[in-house]
C-alpha cells in the first residue's frame, strides 16, 4: 500500500466547518430559556441537591437531635454500623421482594390494561381512562388504610368473601405474619400503581407504527406472533423506563408499611429504617446513613436500567 | 364588583397589548393578593396585645378545648388560649413536639405529654423550670403515679393533668358462673383458667405498640422487678432488668395468656380500641385496659348499637396479680402539662396551667371525656361517682400504679421491646429478656439499628 505525502509547508490544516455564526435571534433564545429554566434549576439544587449534600455530611457524625452538644465526627462509622446490622440486609430483602414482585405484576397487568385501553371504542376510551386512573389518584396513606381495613380480622370484609378458598377463614389475621402481611402490602400497592404503568405502556403502544401491523397482518402473522414480533420489540424504550420508574418509585416504600404493620412481623423496608432511625429515634447521623444508602441504591438501580438496558429517555417521550 | 382597574386592565388588552405582558400583570397582581391575604391572615386572630398561648394537645372529645376557653375567660384578657390537636399516637405526637422544640419553636407555651416522654423532653432543656410555689400547689392532693410521671432527676418538671390507670374488667354473669370471688385479688393464672373453662374471650394487648410495652412494665413491676434498675440517663451504662426473675416471671404470663387459647385470633394485632369492641360481644370474659371502655359502650347503648345489658354485665377491679401474695402494679397513663422553653409567656403559661388542672376543670374532663382526673378530690365529685361508678377502683389503683421506665431514652427501650416481645406467642421466659435487654443495648450504644 503506497501513501502520498504532500511536502512539508504545503500541508493543509485540517478542514474544519467555518465558525458557526450565533445569530441575535438564536442568543437571545438561548438567554431566554436559561432565564425560563434558571429558577427551576436553581429551587431543583435547592431541594435536592443540598438536602442530599447535608445528609451525606450529617451522616459522618453521631448526632442526636436532642442532644447536640455531644455531637461528635465518627467518619465512616454510621456506615459501618449499617453495613453490618442483620436489620439492614433483612430490610433490603423485603425490599427487593416488594420490589420485584410489584413491579412484576404491574408490568403484566399494566400492559394488559393499555391494550384494553388502545383497543375501546372510541366513545368508551375517555371513561375507560380515567376509571382506571382512579387507584393512582387517591393518596397513598389513604389507600393503604383502606386496603387494612378490608383485610383487618374486626373490621373487615375479605374473610368474609373469601372464606370458601383454602387457608383464608373468619380467623385469618393476614397481619399476623410476615408472608400474608407482605401479600396485602404487595396488593395495595399493585392496585394503586398499576394505573400509572399502564399509562407509560399506552404511550409506548401509540408509537408502533400502524403499518408494521397491518403488513405483519397482510403476512398471515397470528395475534401472538404481532405482539412478541412487532408491537413489543417496538415498545421496547416505553416498556423500560416504566420499569425504571415503577422500580425506582417501588424500592421506597413506606406508606403501606406504616399503616399496615408498622414494620411488625419483619416488614420494615429500607425507607422505614430511615424513618425509624431519623424521625422516631432522633439519631439524625445514623438516619442519614441509611438514607444515603438508599439513595446510593436508587443512584445504582437508575444507571443500572440505563446503562444495562440501554434506556434512552427521550424516547419515551416519543423525541427522535 | 369589578374594580375600575381590572375593567382597564381589559380594555387595554382588548386594545392590542400583548397577552404575555397583560397575564404577566394578572400574575404580578395576583401574587401580590396572596401576599396581602397572606399577611392579613397572619395578623388574623390577634387584633390585640393580648398574649395568645398555644396549647398542643392530644386528640380527644373536644374537653382540652373547652377547658382552654373557661381559663381564657377566668385570665380576664391577660392572655387567651389556643389549641392545636396533635396527632392521635403519643410517639407521634412527641416526634412532632420535639422536632419543633429542637428548633427552639418559641410559638410552643403548652404541651400536653405523655408521661413516659417527659424525661426525654426535661433532659433535652425543653421544659421551663417549674417555680417553685406553683410545684407546691400541683402536687397538693394529687395521686402518687401522677407526680412520680411528672418528675425527673428529682425535681417536677410538669404539672400533674389526668392520670390514668388499667383496670381488671370482667363479665359479671362468667365470674358468676365461675364462682369467682371478685372482691379478692385475681391472678393472670387465675383469670387464664377460669375463660378456659368457661370459654370466654380474654383482652390484653398484644400489638406492637406501646401498649405491648405497657403490659410488660406492669407485670414485671407486680413482679417485684424494674424494666431499668440502673443509669436510666446514661445510653452507654443502663443497666435493664429484663432477664430478672420477675422479668421471666412477666415472660411466662405472657406467654400463657397468649397460648391460652382464649385470646382473639388476631392477637399480635389487637389494642385498647379492638380490645373494648371485643369486650362488647357476648363471648367476652376479661380484659385489662383503660377506663375508656366504659363511656364506649354507655355511648354504644345511647346510640342503640349497643344493648343495655351489655355495659350492665360490666364488673371492674384492680389489676390482677402476678403472684397472689403480692399486690398488683397496674400502669400508668394520663397527660402532664409541659411548658416549652422557649415559650415568650413562660409566667402566663404556668398561671394557664394552674387553672386547667383545677379541679373543677379535672371533674370536668372526667365527666365529660372519660379521663380520670390526677387530683384525689375529684374523686369525692357526688356527679363523676354517678357517671363512674368505678371511680374509687380508678383512684386506689392510681394510688398503687408503677410509671413506665423513666429515661430520656424510652423511645428506644419501648421499640426494642416491641420488637422482642412480639409476637407474645413466641416469647420464651428467660431467652426473650436477655436478647431484649443485649439489643437495647447495643442500639443505645449505637452499634445496632432499631
Amino acid at each position: 500500500m503506497s501513501t502520498t505525502t504532500l511536502p512539508p509547508g504545503q500541508k493543509q490544516r485540517p478542514v474544519s466547518a467555518p465558525p458557526r455564526q450565533v445569530s441575535d435571534r438564536s442568543r437571545s433564545e438561548r438567554r431566554l430559556a436559561w432565564m425560563l429554566a434558571g429558577p427551576a434549576f436553581v429551587v431543583m439544587l435547592a431541594v435536592t441537591a443540598y438536602p442530599i449534600l447535608q445528609a451525606v455530611y450529617e451522616s459522618l457524625f453521631s448526632y442526636r437531635l436532642t442532644d447536640p452538644t455531644n455531637r461528635e465526627f465518627i467518619g465512616l462509622d454510621n456506615y459501618w454500623v449499617v453495613l453490618t446490622d442483620p436489620l439492614w440486609w433483612q430490610a433490603i430483602g423485603v425490599t427487593v421482594f416488594i420490589t420485584v414482585v410489584t413491579v412484576a405484576v404491574e408490568l403484566v397487568l399494566g400492559f394488559a390494561l393499555a391494550l384494553v385501553m388502545a383497543k375501546a371504542l372510541r366513545g368508551l376510551r375517555p371513561i375507560l381512562r380515567a376509571a382506571i386512573l382512579i387507584p393512582y389518584a387517591v393518596i397513598t396513606v389513604v389507600s393503604a388504610f383502606a386496603w387494612a381495613f378490608a383485610f383487618d380480622l374486626t373490621t373487615g370484609f375479605v374473610n368474609n368473601w373469601f372464606a370458601w378458598l383454602p387457608g383464608i377463614s373468619a380467623d385469618t389475621d393476614w397481619f399476623g405474619g410476615t408472608w400474608s402481611s407482605l401479600l396485602v402490602i404487595c396488593l395495595a400497592e399493585i392496585w394503586k400503581t398499576t394505573p400509572f404503568i399502564s399509562l407509560l405502556l399506552l404511550a409506548g403502544l401509540a408509537q408502533v407504527p400502524e403499518v408494521l401491523q397491518e403488513a405483519a397482518k397482510v403476512d398471515g402473522a397470528t395475534w401472538w406472533q404481532r405482539m412478541t414480533r412487532v408491537t413489543i420489540p417496538n415498545m421496547k424504550a416505553a416498556i423500560m423506563v416504566a420499569l425504571l420508574f415503577r422500580t425506582l418509585d417501588a424500592f421506597r416504600v413506606f406508606d403501606s408499611i406504616f399503616v399496615m404493620t408498622g414494620g411488625a412481623n419483619g416488614t420494615e423496608s429500607v425507607s422505614f429504617l430511615a424513618y425509624r432511625q431519623t424521625i422516631a429515634r432522633l439519631e439524625i447521623g445514623l438516619g442519614s446513613a441509611v438514607s444515603v444508602l438508599l439513595f446510593l441504591a436508587v443512584v445504582l438501580i437508575a444507571f443500572g436500567f440505563i446503562k444495562g438496558f440501554k434506556v434512552d429517555l427521550s424516547q419515551a417521550r416519543g423525541d427522535k | 364588583m369589578p374594580s375600575e382597574a381590572d375593567g382597564r386592565s381589559r380594555a387595554t388588552t382588548r386594545a392590542g397589548r400583548t397577552p404575555a405582558r397583560s397575564s404577566r400583570r394578572h400574575l404580578a397582581g395576583g401574587a401580590a393578593a396572596l401576599l396581602l391575604a397572606s399577611g392579613l391572615a397572619a395578623c388574623g386572630g390577634g387584633g390585640s396585645d393580648v398574649p395568645v398561648l398555644n396549647w398542643y394537645t392530644n386528640p380527644d372529645s373536644g374537653g382540652q378545648a373547652e377547658i382552654a376557653a373557661r381559663c381564657t375567660d377566668a385570665a380576664d384578657g391577660q392572655y387567651r388560649i389556643a389549641t392545636s390537636v396533635l396527632p392521635r399516637e403519643s410517639s407521634a405526637q412527641r416526634e412532632q413536639l420535639i422536632r419543633r422544640l429542637a428548633a427552639n419553636d418559641s410559638s410552643i407555651d403548652i404541651m400536653s405529654l405523655d408521661p413516659p416522654y417527659i424525661p426525654e423532653f426535661a433532659e433535652a432543656g425543653f421544659l421551663a423550670p417549674v417555680p417553685e410555689d406553683v410545684a407546691e400547689r400541683v402536687t397538693e392532693d394529687t395521686v402518687e403515679s401522677a407526680i412520680e410521671g411528672s418528675t425527673w432527676d428529682g425535681e417536677l418538671v410538669a404539672v400533674p393533668f389526668w392520670a390514668n390507670t388499667q383496670l381488671l374488667w370482667y363479665r359479671e354473669s362468667v365470674v358468676e358462673a365461675a364462682g369467682l370471688d371478685m372482691s379478692e385479688p385475681v391472678t393472670w393464672e387465675q383469670l387464664v383458667e377460669v375463660s378456659q373453662e368457661q370459654d370466654v374471650r380474654m383482652g390484653a394487648q398484644g400489638i406492637r405498640a406501646e401498649a405491648l410495652t405497657v403490659w410488660l412494665n406492669a407485670l414485671i413491676e407486680s413482679a417485684g422487678g424494674s424494666i431499668i434498675q440502673e443509669n436510666a440517663e446514661d445510653p452507654a451504662d443502663i443497666e435493664l432488668g429484663l432477664a430478672t426473675d420477675a422479668a421471666v416471671r412477666a415472660a411466662e404470663i405472657m406467654h400463657t395468656v397468649a397460648e391460652s387459647g382464649q385470646v382473639s385470633p388476631a392477637f399480635s394485632t389487637t389494642g385498647e380500641g379492638e380490645n373494648a369492641v371485643a369486650f362488647e360481644s357476648e363471648d367476652a370474659g376479661f380484659m385489662v385496659n383503660w377506663p375508656f371502655v366504659w363511656p364506649q359502650a354507655l355511648a354504644g347503648v345511647e346510640a342503640g348499637t349497643l344493648d343495655p345489658s351489655v355495659p350492665e354485665d360490666y364488673g371492674w377491679t384492680i389489676y390482677p396479680r402476678v403472684d397472689e401474695n403480692e399486690p398488683a402494679a397496674p400502669p400508668y397513663g394520663g397527660i402532664n402539662l409541659g411548658i416549652g422553653a422557649f415559650s415568650e409567656y413562660p409566667e402566663f403559661a404556668y398561671e394557664a396551667a394552674e387553672c386547667i388542672v383545677s379541679d373543677e376543670n379535672q371533674a370536668y374532663y372526667f365527666i365529660t371525656n372519660g379521663n380520670p382526673a390526677s387530683s384525689t378530690t375529684v374523686y369525692d365529685d357526688p356527679e363523676v361517682l354517678e357517671l363512674f361508678p368505678m371511680a374509687p377502683a380508678i383512684r386506689e389503683s392510681l394510688e398503687m400504679a408503677a410509671p413506665r421506665p423513666q429515661t430520656p431514652y424510652y423511645n428506644e427501650v419501648s421499640v426494642g421491646i416491641q420488637r422482642t416481645y412480639h409476637p407474645v406467642t413466641s416469647v420464651e421466659p428467660g431467652a426473650t429478656g436477655e436478647v431484649a435487654a443485649a439489643l437495647i443495648n447495643a442500639v443505645l450504644r449505637g452499634e445496632q439499628l432499631l
